[in-house]
C-alpha cells in the first residue's frame, strides 16, 4: 500500500486594515497585505532575495506598535493599520531622509520615469524636501559594463544580495558606518579590476539610477554618421521578447518585425539576426561535442555562449576551462563571419564593416574587447549595445515604435531556425543541441522536437537522454551563480557523469538578462517576467517550419561555400576562441 | 541631606580575596552558589532568581528568570551563553570592574546560568579597549579548567561547559545581540532583523544567550544570599541593588554599588562628594549616550526603573554623568551626537540618515548659522528615529536630545535667536 503523507499547512488568521486575512504561517505582513489587495511600499525589499529591513519604507502599525512589515511574520490576531495618518506621516519623512542623500536630478537621470523612488515619492505625495541635501559623488565608470554612481546608490543592498547570494561573485558590500555608509566593490577598487562577471544582475535590481550599463549609443551614432562605413547590426534572440516593454507593451509581447524595421529606421546598411550564429554554433559545438564522446576528449562539455558564465569560470573554476566549448558566443561567430564572409561575398573590405551587436547583456560589452576575439587583427564585433540602449535610440531618433509595420531581417544572415530563437532561455541552447545531435547519432529526421524537460526556472534541470540503444547523453542545465557553484562544485569533484552542460549566468537565461528592460519590484512580484519573456521565444520556435538548427538552408550553404565541415580549419581560426586563467 | 552610603551586595567580594587566584576565591566562600545547583537541581535556582525580581542589567531590564526559562525551552545540540562585557556606553565601567575584582565570580555565574538552560558553549564578550585585563580573564579560565570549574563533567555532575574568552570589534553597536553574534563569526557588526531572535538563532545561527557581565555576578549573590535579601534592597518594582558608574564633574567620581531609590541627589552629593571644586550642578545625563538629561531641579528625582520612565529615560547601563553650569548643554549634546554618528551602524535609513541630518544641524548651531526651520527638522528627525529604527541603538539615541528640549525648552530658543540675527 502507498503510504500518503500529509503536510498539514498551518494558516494564521490577522485583520489588516479591517479586513480580516488567513495566510500560511510564516506568510510576512508584507506578502499577506499583498494577498489583501493593500500595496505597502517597499523600497529595499526583493522577493526571496533582500529581506533585510533596512529603509523602514514599509512601516506600518501593529497592535499600535510600528513595526517594518517586510519582515514581520504574520501572527495569529494581529491587527495591522497601514493607512494611519501617523504612519503616512512616517514614510514620507523616512522618504525625505532618504532623497536628502541622493542627487534628485530626475530629467537627466537613466532610470527617469523607470524609478521606484520617484514613484514612491510621487505616490506618498511627498513635495517639499525637507532636509538639506547631502550625498556622495564618485562614479565608477571604468568598466566596460557597469557603471556605478554613488550619488544616486540610496544604500538599498539590493545590489550587495544579488551579487552575493543570487550570482555568488560577491564583489560589491556595505563599507564604512554611519553616513559614511556606502555600498561599494570590495577592497575599494574598481568594478573593472575585481571578479565582477558583468552579469548586469545587479542593474536590473537596483530601485534607482545608481546603476546602470556603460552608454555606447554614441559610438554607434558616430558610426551611422561615417559615410565610410558598412554598418551592420544583428539582434540577439532574447532581444525580440523585451524591447516592447520599453514602448509599454505587455511583458512577453515579441517585437521582431517592428524592431526590424526600427533598425533600418535608424540607417543600419543590413539587419541580420544573430540567430543565424546561434544555428551555425549548434554546428559547431555539437561537432565538438561529438568529437570529444567518439574520442575521448574532455567532458562534460560546457557550453560558452554566456560572457558572464565565462568569466565566472576563470575567476573560480579555472580547473574547468578544458571543459568549456572552444566555441566563441553567437555573437562573436557573427561578427567574424561578416568579417569574412561576408565581406568577400559582396566584395567589402573587412576594415570598413562595422559590426553592432544588440544584447540582452551588459556582459557583452566586455565580450567585445576580449583580446582574443578578433581575427588577423580585425575585431569580431565593433560595439555591443542593450536592449535598453536601443531603446534609447529608438526614443531619440523620435521613431514611433507601436506603429512600425513589420519588416524582416535581410538575406542570408538574417535566416534562422526555431532552434535558434530559443537560445534566449535557460535550457534553449540544450534543447537546441539535442535537435541537432540526435539526429546526426541516429542518422535519421527525429520528429520530436519540443523537449520540455529543460524548459523551465528550476535552477538545476537534469536529463538522461537515450539517443538510441548504444548512446545515452546525460545533460545538465543550470542557470544563476549560485545554481552554477552549486552544480559545478559537484562537477569538479567528479560526482557527475554528464557529457553536456548548458550554463547561462542569469537566472533565467538572457530574457533576464543584465541588459534588458528594467522592471520595478512590484510588478515583479505580480508577473514572472523571465517566464513570460521565455514563452514570447517559445512561441517563435513553434511558429516557423524549421526548428533544427542543421536544416538552416543558408547555414547549409555557409558550409558548402566556404566552412567546409563543422571544426574545419577555417572554421576553427573564425569561429573558436581561447580562454583565461583569471584566478 | 542624610548620610549615604554604598552598599556590598553584588560586590560583596570585592577586596575580600586575591582576584587572580581561584584558590582564595574557594576560601572566600566562591562555588558554593554552584555546589547548591549541582546539589539541588536548576529549578530551585531559576525559581530563586525569579523571585529576586532581577532585571537585566544590560540595559533592556527584561527579567532574567523569564529570560533564562525562555532560553531553556530553545532545544538544540549546541547553545551559547554569551557573557556580554562589551561595555560600550560612554561612562560605563562597572563591568569592567566585575572582570578586574571578581572575574570568578562572573565564570561563576556563566556555568550556573549554562547548566539551568542547559547550554554547553560560553563565550565572554570583551571590550577591545579592555586589553589589559585579557590575560587576568585568559588566567582565571584556565585556573577553573585546570580545577574542572569548566570543560568536561564539571565535578563529576556529568554536565560539561567549554568557555572562552572573545575580544570585542571595538564598536558600540556590538553591544547589541544580534551585531555581537555577527561580529563573533567575523563578520561587520551590523544588527540583524527580527525574529528570529537571538535566542533562537545567534551566534552560528545557533541558540544564544547574550547576558550582561553584571546580571552574571548578580546571579551568584543572590543565590548565595538568596533572594529575599536581595529584595530587602531597592523598591518594590525595582528590587536589589545596582551597580552605577559616576563620572563627570564631580569630587570622587567611580563606581558605586547602590540600593535602587536613592535620588541623584543622594548620589551626586552624597556617594560622590558633590560638586567638583564647589560648582553647580546643571543636568546630568542617565544610563550612556543613549540616556536621559534630568535637570538639577529635578535631582530628588529616584534612582529607579519606574521615576525614570516617569521621567522620560531609563537606568541604561548604570553611568551618571555629571555637567555644571560650565557645561553648556548644546555643547554637550554635539558630543553626543558625534559619538553616534561615529557608532551608527548605517544599516537602517532613520539612524544612518538620521545622523546626517542631526550633525548637519549640530555643524549649524556650532557655525551660529542654525535657524528655526533646522529645529523643525530636528523634530522630525527625532522622531522618525525613535520610532522606527532597526534596532535599539538608534530607537534610544533620541532620547538624551528629547529630554534636553523636554527640560531645556530655553536652550533651544537660540534657533529663533539665530535666524533673528540672521535677518539683521
Ligand atoms: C546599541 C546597543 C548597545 C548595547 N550595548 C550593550 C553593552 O555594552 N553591554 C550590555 O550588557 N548590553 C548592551 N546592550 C544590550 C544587549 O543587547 C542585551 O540586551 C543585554 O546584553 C542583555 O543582557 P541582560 O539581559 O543581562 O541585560 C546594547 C544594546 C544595544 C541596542
Ligand atoms: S534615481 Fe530616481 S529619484 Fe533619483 S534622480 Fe534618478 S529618477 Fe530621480
Ligand atoms: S555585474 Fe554581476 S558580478 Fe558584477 S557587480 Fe553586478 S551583480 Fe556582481
Ligand atoms: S546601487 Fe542600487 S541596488 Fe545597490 S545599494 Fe545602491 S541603490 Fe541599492
Ligand atoms: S538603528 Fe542605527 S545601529 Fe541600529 S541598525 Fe539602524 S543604523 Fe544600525
Amino acid at each position: 500500500m502507498k503510504t500518503v503523507m500529509l503536510t498539514i499547512e498551518k494558516k494564521v488568521t490577522l485583520t489588516i486594515d479591517g479586513k480580516k486575512v488567513t495566510v500560511p504561517e510564516g506568510t510576512t505582513v508584507l506578502e499577506a497585505a499583498k494577498t489583501a489587495g493593500i500595496h505597502i511600499p517597499t523600497l529595499c525589499y526583493l522577493e526571496d532575495i533582500n529581506k533585510v529591513g533596512a529603509c523602514r519604507i514599509c512601516t506600518v502599525e501593529v497592535n499600535n506598535r510600528l513595526q517594518a512589515a517586510c519582515i514581520l511574520p504574520a501572527e495569529e490576531g494581529m491587527v495591522v493599520k497601514t493607512n494611519t495618518s501617523r504612519v503616512r506621516q512616517l514614510r514620507k519623512h523616512i522618504l525625505a531622509l532618504i532623497l536628502a542623500n541622493h542627487d534628485s536630478n530626475c530629467p537627466t537621470c537613466i532610470r527617469n520615469n523607470n524609478c521606484e523612488l520617484q514613484t514612491l515619492a510621487n505616490e506618498l505625495n511627498l513635495r517639499e524636501e525637507i532636509f538639506e541635501r547631502e550625498y556622495a559623488r564618485h562614479v565608477d565608470d571604468m568598466s566596460p559594463s557597469v557603471v556605478r554612481d554613488d550619488s544616486k546608490c540610496i544604500n538599498c543592498g539590493r545590489c550587495v544580495s544579488i551579487c552575493n547570494e543570487v550570482q555568488t561573485v560577491g564583489v560589491l558590500g556595505f563599507v564604512h558606518r554611519s553616513d559614511r555608509t556606502k555600498v561599494a566593490p570590495v577592497y575599494d577598487k574598481s568594478l573593472a579590476e575585481l571578479s565582477c562577471i558583468n552579469c548586469g544582475q545587479c542593474i536590473v535590481n537596483c530601485p534607482v539610477g545608481a546603476l546602470r550599463e556603460k552608454d555606447n549609443t554614441d559610438l554607434v551614432w558616430e558610426a551611422l554618421a561615417d559615410k565610410s562605413k558598412y554598418v551592420i547590426v544583428q539582434t540577439a534572440p532574447a532581444v525580440r521578447a523585451a524591447l516592447g516593454e520599453e514602448f509599454g507593451l505587455p511583458i512577453g509581447t515579441g517585437v521582431t518585425g517592428k524592431m526590424v524595421a526600427a533598425l533600418r529606421r535608424l540607417g543600419f546598411d543590413k539587419v541580420f539576426d544573430t540567430n543565424f550564429a546561434a544555428d551555425v554554433t549548434i554546428m559547431e559545438e555539437g561537432t565538438e561535442l561529438l568529437g570529444r564522446i567518439q574520442s575521448g576528449g574532455v567532458l562534460p562539455l560546457i557550453t560558452s555562449c554566456s560572457p558572464g558564465w565565462i568569466k565566472f569560470c576563470e575567476h573560480k573554476y579555472p580547473e574547468l576551462i578544458p571543459n568549456l566549448s572552444s566555441c566563441k558566443s553567437p555573437q562573436n561567430m557573427m561578427g567574424a563571419l561578416l568579417k569574412s564572409h561576408y565581406a568577400k561575398m559582396n566584395g567589402l573590405d573587412p576594415k570598413d564593416i562595422f559590426v553592432v551587436s544588440v544584447m540582452p547583456c551588459t556582459a557583452k560589452k566586455f565580450e567585445v574587447q576580449r583580446e582574443e576575439l578578433e581575427v588577423d587583427g580585425i575585431r569580431d564585433v565593433d560595439v555591443s549595445i542593450t536592449t535598453r540602449e536601443l531603446a534609447q535610440m529608438i526614443k531619440e531618433a523620435r521613431i514611433d515604435f507601436l506603429r512600425l509595420e513589420d519588416e524582416h531581417f535581410d538575406e542570408y544572415y538574417g535566416e534562422s531556425t526555431g532552434a535558434a530563437v530559443i537560445f534566449g532561455a535557460t535550457g534553449g541552447v540544450m534543447e537546441a543541441a539535442i535537435r541537432t545531435v540526435a539526429d546526426i547519432l541516429t542518422g535519421q529526421e527525429i520528429e520530436e522536437v519540443n523537449y520540455e524537460f529543460v524548459r523551465g526556472m528550476e535552477g538545476v534541470k537534469e536529463a538522461r537522454i537515450k539517443i538510441n540503444e548504444d548512446i545515452t547523453l546525460n545533460v545538465a542545465v543550470v542557470h544563476g551563480g549560485a545554481n552554477i557553484t552549486a552544480l559545478l562544485d559537484k562537477v569538479k569533484n567528479g560526482e557527475t557523469d554528464y557529457h553536456f552542460i548548458e550554463v547561462m549566468a542569469c537566472p533565467g537565461g538572457c530574457v533576464n538578462g543584465g541588459g534588458q528592460p528594467i522592471v520595478p519590484d512590484k510588478i515583479k512580484m505580480e508577473i514572472n517576467v523571465p517566464v513570460e519573456r521565455a514563452k514570447a521565444l517559445y512561441r517563435a520556435d513553434s511558429a516557423v517550419k524549421r526548428r533544427k538548427s542543421h536544416q538552416n538552408p543558408m547555414v547549409k550553404k555557409l558550409y558548402e561555400d566556404f566552412l567546409g565541415e563543422p571544426n574545419s580549419e577555417l572554421a576553427h581560426k573564425l569561429l573558436h576562441t581561447t580562454y583565461v586563467n583569471r584566478q | 541631606m542624610k548620610q549615604v552610603h554604598e552598599v556590598h551586595f553584588i560586590t560583596e567580594l570585592f577586596g575580600k580575596y586575591d582576584g587572580s587566584s581561584l584558590q582564595s576565591y574557594l576560601e572566600a566562600g566562591g562555588f558554593k552558589p554552584l555546589q547548591q545547583l549541582l546539589a539541588g537541581g536548576s529549578e530551585k535556582i531559576l525559581k530563586e532568581i525569579d523571585e529576586s525580581g532581577l532585571q537585566g542589567r544590560g540595559g533592556a531590564a527584561y527579567p532574567t528568570g523569564r529570560k533564562l526559562r525562555q532560553f531553556l525551552s530553545e532545544k538544540a545540540p549546541r547553545k551559547f551563553v554569551v557573557c556580554n562585557a562589551d561595555e560600550g556606553e560612554p561612562g560605563t565601567f562597572k563591568d569592567r570592574e566585575l572582570l578586574r575584582r571578581n572575574i570568578y565570580q562572573v565564570i561563576e555565574g556563566m556555568i550556573i546560568t549554562a547548566v539551568c538552560t542547559q547550554a554547553g558553549e560560553g563565550i565572554i564578550y570583551v571590550r577591545e579597549e579592555y586589553t589589559n585585563i585579557h590575560d587576568h580573564i585568559e588566567q582565571a579560565i584556565e585556573s577553573c579548567y585546570q580545577h574542572n570549574y569548566l570543560g568536561k563533567n564539571i565535578l563529576g555532575s556529568g554536565f560539561s561547559f567549554e568557555l572562552r574568552l572573545f575580544s570585542g570589534a571595538g564598536s558600540y553597536v556590538c553591544g547589541e545581540g544580534f551585531a555581537m553574534c555577527e561580529s563573533m563569526e567575523g563578520k561587520s557588526g551590523r544588527p540583524r532583523t527580527k525574529p528570529p531572535y537571538v535566542k533562537q538563532a545567534g551566534f552560528l545561527n545557533l541558540p544564544t544567550l547574550v547576558i550582561n557581565t553584571e546580571t552574571l555576578s548578580a546571579i551568584v549573590s543572590i543565590i548565595r544570599h538568596g533572594a529575599h535579601e536581595f529584595r530587602k534592597y531597592g523598591t518594590a518594582e525595582s528590587p536589589g541593588t545596582k551597580l552605577i558608574s559616576v563620572s563627570g564633574k564631580v569630587e570622587r567620581p567611580g563606581v558605586y554599588e547602590i540600593p535602587f531609590g536613592l535620588t541623584i541627589n543622594e548620589i551626586v552629593n552624597g556617594l560622590a562628594g558633590g560638586m567638583k571644586n564647589g560648582k553647580k550642578g546643571n543636568f546630568v545625563q542617565i544610563g550612556g549616550a543613549s540616556g536621559g538629561i534630568l535637570p538639577a531641579r529635578l535631582w530628588d528625582t529616584k534612582y529607579t526603573y519606574e521615576d525614570f520612565s516617569r521621567a522620560g529615560m531609563s537606568v541604561g547601563s548604570g553611568a551618571i554623568v555629571v555637567a555644571d553650569t560650565e557645561t553648556k548643554l548644546l555643547d554637550y549634546l554635539k558630543v553626543v551626537q558625534d559619538f553616534f554618528n561615529h557608532e551608527s551602524c548605517g544599516k537602517c535609513t532613520p539612524c544612518r540618515e538620521g545622523n546626517r541630518q542631526l550633525r548637519i544641524i549640530f555643524d549649524k548651531i556650532a557655525a551660529g548659522t542654525a535657524t528655526a526651520e533646522d529645529f523643525y527638522r530636528m523634530e522630525i528627525v527625532l522622531d522618525v528615529m525613535g520610532s522606527t529604527s532597526l534596532c535599539g541603538s538608534g530607537k534610544t539615541e533620541v532620547v538624551p536630545f528629547n529630554t534636553a528640549i523636554k527640560y531645556f525648552p530655553e536652550e533651544f530658543a537660540v534657533f529663533a535667536e539665530f535666524e533673528k540675527r540672521a535677518v539683521i
